[in-house]
């Protein structure tokens, strides 16, 4: 199973472990390192860790399946993740996402048919004064208005965000 | 007055190291380690996290017999509902808090220091990461600093999420690798903190302070702000103002002056209602409690709540308090680790009462039994999440109570059915 994970990542996780007094402190950064890599985490990806750092399985799976930025089955391309928390309610979220499941034909937690978006809504971003806070993957789309929206989901569809790594 | 954190131009080294910073490390190296703890206690500087506890005396708990190795945490987990300062700083300022987090290690003995950033930051964690090779390239962190013999290596640690870390020993767990799930204090992390060692966690803001401190020294920094609440705090401002974001003020402001002069006042036909004004998990104040009331720990105290993390979330009058409590309920319910039973059990049904209550399905009865959860979950629990649900939830039952039995009697939420139209019509029309 050791062999799903090749010898770059393991040289990598070498030199993240070397940040640590113990090397399973790295486990978190590297479920990050196989998820930006393959895009999620997956059963044979978490046991082949698990022997890479010495640690029980369960571990990997317990800490996998309790922070929300691990996923653990593919995603689209694009993650929209709309923040519903205050801020992000009252400055119109509910508002955003309701346009997001009708221009997209999904429902949070599902991803559209020719895999291009998967939609979200997660707690606060940490952006509130510009509020209301979308992530596409890992950029922020802030002081959202249903124009905005709109011409963000336009621009990813054409692949127009490359310069944000997007 | 100067801003002591929010600076601009002092982003990359070089304009950091021409206003005078990395001064402070040289100056801190040629002390002895205990003058800078007390240094540090003599500028009354506390926690800007939320806890407010006194910084130097956080310093001075760590215990200093030979042969110890101990830990400096940042923690940047920014991720209190309506808090967004320290993604500030590491925007403008990072290298405060790179050679905050220097000062602090060589204060209490430290050769590692780590910054345990939340996973969504990732820019602000490339930042961080950029500023941390620039100063260890002129010799600011790694071996030997500035000739001092000192040695001090720094980490950036990127979480991945989860609003319970920003729980200084979930932190913890979290950082070695595990859920991050709080420990049972004592031990404190003083003595038994990251790795079983002694470990200093402060905030983002609380360190980038450091730098000044040594600098100008503890009485000046005291003489900033008001009574025991010393120096400056950044205040982020959201919701329906003119000019939200964050102000860096004086301890002691008034909230008025905050909202009036630094916001703007409130965007064209808002009327103020309420002001939550130390992040979500603080006592809510009624616009009548919010108008005179200073930022300052001691002061808001005084009035039922807390000066938190200096999240001033603002709400008007077209907001339903039901419906932004039962937001509320369902991040805290998100949130519960699980661990305790008041809080994993507590945060649930009170999420499942205000959903009742919002959809028109609730009762007369919900109301107490909403109120007496909350009450049931205060202090019974390892870490201060329980409590940071209940707060809010007495908070806005006791002084809102007639929109709860609204409510409950009218079957439906009267703003929402006023609104619904509205926001239907056109998405994101509130903004």
């Amino acid at each position: 199973m050791e062999s799903t994970l090749t010898e770059e990542f393991k040289a990598k996780a070498a030199h993240i472990c070397a940040r640590y007094p113990r090397r399973d402190a790295a486990l978190i950064p590297l479920l990050a390192e196989i998820q930006k890599e393959h895009g999620f985490i997956a059963e044979e990806a978490m046991d082949a860790l698990a022997r890479l750092l010495e640690i029980p399985y369960s571990r990997v799976k317990a800490v996998t399946t309790f922070y929300t930025m691990f996923k653990r089955a593919p995603a689209g391309r694009y993650h929209l993740q709309v923040c519903r928390n205050i801020s992000c309610h009252m400055a119109g979220a509910p508002g955003l996402l309701e346009s997001l499941r009708a221009k997209l034909g999904i429902k949070e937690g599902e991803t559209t048919r020719d895999g291009l978006f998967t939609l979200s809504a997660v707690e606060c971003l940490g952006a509130c004064g510009s509020a209301p806070v979308m992530m596409v993957n890992e950029i922020y789309f802030e002081n959202l208005t249903a124009g905005k929206l709109d011409a963000v989901l336009e621009d990813l569809r054409h692949n127009r965000l490359k310069d944000l790594g997007l | 007055m100067e801003n002591i954190l929010l600076k601009d131009n002092v982003a990359d080294l070089e304009s950091y190291f021409a206003s005078g910073g990395y001064k402070p490390l040289k100056k801190a190296l040629a002390l002895n380690p205990a003058r800078i703890v007390e240094e540090v206690k003599k500028s009354n500087l506390r926690g800007r996290g939320g806890a407010g506890f006194p910084t130097g005396l956080k310093w001075s708990f760590i215990p200093q017999h030979a042969g110890c190795l101990r830990y400096v945490v940042c923690n940047a987990d920014e991720g209190e509902p309506g808090t967004f300062k320290d993604r500030e700083i590491i925007r403008k300022n990072p290298h405060a808090l790179i050679e905050g987090m220097a000062i602090a290690g060589f204060a209490i003995g430290a050769n590692h220091g780590y910054i345990y950033i939340r996973g969504e930051f990732s820019a602000e964690a490339v930042l961080l990461e950029t500023a941390i090779a620039a100063a260890r390239a002129k010799g600011f962190i790694g071996k030997n600093i500035l000739g001092s013999g000192f040695n001090f290596e720094l980490f950036v640690h990127r979480g991945a999420g989860a609003y319970i870390c920003g729980e200084e020993t979930a932190l913890l767990e979290s950082l070695e690798g595990f859920k991050g799930q709080p420990r049972l204090k004592p031990p404190f992390p003083a003595v038994k903190g990251l790795f079983a060692s002694p470990t200093v966690i402060n905030n983002v803001e609380t360190l980038a302070a450091v730098p000044a401190i040594v600098e100008k020294g503890g009485d000046w920094y005291a003489s900033i702000g008001r009574g025991k609440s010393a120096g400056t705090k950044l205040f982020c401002v959201s919701g329906p103002v003119k000019k939200p974001g964050v102000y860096e003020l004086p301890l002691g402001t008034a909230l008025g002056d905050l909202l009036e002069k630094s916001c703007g006042g409130m965007k064209e036909g808002r009327r103020l209602k309420a002001v939550i004004p130390g992040g979500s998990s603080t006592p809510v104040l009624t616009a009548e409690e919010a108008r005179d009331v200073k930022l300052d720990y001691e002061s808001l105290a005084a009035a039922g709540s807390m000066l938190g993390s200096g999240a001033v979330i603002v709400i008007d009058e077209s907001q339903c308090m039901v419906d932004l409590l039962r937001v509320l309920a369902r991040f805290y319910h998100h949130e519960s680790c699980g661990q305790c039973t008041p809080c994993r059990e507590g945060c649930g049904w009170i999420e499942k009462i205000l959903n009742r209550l919002e959809e028109g399905k609730g009762s007369p009865g919900d109301i107490d039994t909403l109120y007496s959860v909350a009450e049931g979950m205060i202090s019974r629990t390892i870490c201060p999440l329980a409590d940071a649900m209940a707060m809010p939830v007495m908070s806005f039952v006791k002084k809102f109570r007639g929109e709860f039995e609204a409510h409950a009697a009218g079957k439906t939420c009267a703003l929402r059915t006023a609104l619904a139209g509205k926001s239907e019509a056109e998405p994101g029309s509130a903004i």
